[in-house]
C-alpha cells in the first residue's frame, strides 16, 4: 500500500471542511451551526499540521495553536449570545432570529 | 527566520521506524468524516455533540501520525475537554426536546448544498490540478523535543523573545475580552 502523502491529509480536511459549511448553511438549531463552524475550524488545522510536516518547519503548528485560541473565545462569544438570545425570544432556530430585518 | 525553528527539521528522527502505518490513517480519517456527518444530520443535539467529539479525538489521532504530539494533547484537552463540556452545558440550558421535534433543516437548505457542492468540486479541482506539487517524501520532524521547540518559539529562547511571543500576548488578550463579553452577555442584569 502507498504509503501515507500530504494529499490524503488535504482530501480529509477537504472532506470535514465541506461537512461542516453544508451544516452552517442548512440546520436551523443554532448550537449545531456553531459546532459545524468547529468542524470548519478543525479542517484548517489538519491542513496546516499536514503543511507543517510538509516543509519540515514548525509555523504550521503555531499557528493550529492560535486557531484553538481563537476557537475558544469564538466558542464562548457565541454560546453566550445563544443564551441572552434564548431567554429573549424562547427559540435557538436561525430563521426566527430575525430582530434585525424588517 | 527563527533558528529554533528550523533547526526541528535538521534533528531527524532516525531512531525507530514509525509504527503508523497506512491502515491507520485510513481508520482515523474514516471515523472523522464519518462522525462528521452525525454531526450535522442529528436531530438531537446532544448525540451531535457526542460525535463531534468523535471527530475532534480521530483528528487528534491524526496530528500524532503527523509527528505534532502537543497539538494533539492540545486538542484534546482544549477542544474535546473544554469547548465540548461548554457545548453540552448551553444544550443543557436551551430547550432540546422542542427543538429536536422541530424542523431541522431552513427553507433555503436546497441552495446551501447547492453552494457546499460547489466549494466541493472547487476543493476537487484545485487538488487534482494540484497534486504535482506536494512531495512524495515527507520530512520527518523530531517528536521528543516537539513540545520544547514550540515552547521556544512561544516564550523566547535564553532572555530573547520568540518568534511568537508577541502573538502568545495578543491571544491572552483576546482570551480576557472573550471573558468579559461572556460574562456579560449572559447576565440578566450588569
Amino acid at each position: 500500500m502507498a504509503d501515507i502523502t500530504t494529499l490524503h491529509y488535504l482530501v480529509v480536511a477537504a472532506a470535514l471542511f465541506v461537512l461542516g459549511v453544508i451544516g452552517v448553511l442548512t440546520r436551523r438549531n443554532v448550537v449545531i451551526v456553531l459546532m459545524s463552524i468547529e468542524l470548519i475550524l478543525n479542517a484548517v488545522n489538519l491542513n496546516l499540521v499536514a503543511f507543517s510536516h510538509m516543509w519540515g518547519n514548525l509555523h504550521g503548528q503555531m499557528f493550529t495553536i492560535f486557531i484553538v485560541v481563537d476557537a475558544a473565545a469564538e466558542a464562548a462569544a457565541g454560546l453566550g449570545i445563544l443564551i441572552a438570545f434564548f431567554r429573549n425570544r424562547e427559540t435557538i432556530n436561525v430563521d426566527e432570529i430575525d430582530l434585525l430585518k424588517w | 527566520m527563527n533558528p529554533a525553528l528550523n533547526s526541528a527539521a535538521a534533528t531527524m528522527n532516525t531512531g525507530m521506524a514509525p509504527v503508523a502505518t497506512p491502515w491507520f490513517f485510513y481508520a482515523l480519517a474514516g471515523a472523522a468524516v464519518i462522525s462528521a456527518l452525525f454531526v450535522i444530520t442529528r436531530r438531537n443535539a446532544v448525540h451531535s455533540a457526542l460525535a463531534l467529539i468523535v471527530t475532534l479525538l480521530s483528528v487528534a489521532g491524526l496530528y500524532l501520525m503527523l509527528y505534532a504530539p502537543f497539538v494533539a494533547g492540545v486538542q484534546i484537552i482544549v477542544y474535546a475537554g473544554g469547548i465540548m463540556v461548554l457545548f453540552l452545558f448551553v444544550i443543557m440550558l436551551v430547550n432540546v426536546e422542542r427543538s429536536s421535534k422541530e424542523r431541522q433543516f431552513n427553507r433555503i437548505w436546497p441552495v446551501g448544498l447547492a453552494a457546499a457542492c460547489a466549494l466541493m468540486a472547487l476543493f476537487v479541482s484545485a487538488l487534482v490540478k494540484g497534486r504535482a506539487l506536494f512531495p512524495e517524501r515527507l520530512v520527518k520532524l523530531s517528536e521528543g523535543t516537539n513540545t520544547q521547540d514550540i515552547a521556544k518559539a512561544l516564550y523566547g529562547d535564553a532572555g530573547r523573545m520568540g518568534q511568537y511571543t508577541f502573538a502568545f500576548e495578543i491571544a491572552s488578550l483576546l482570551l480576557l475580552v472573550a471573558i468579559l463579553g461572556a460574562v456579560i452577555m449572559t447576565k440578566k442584569k450588569i
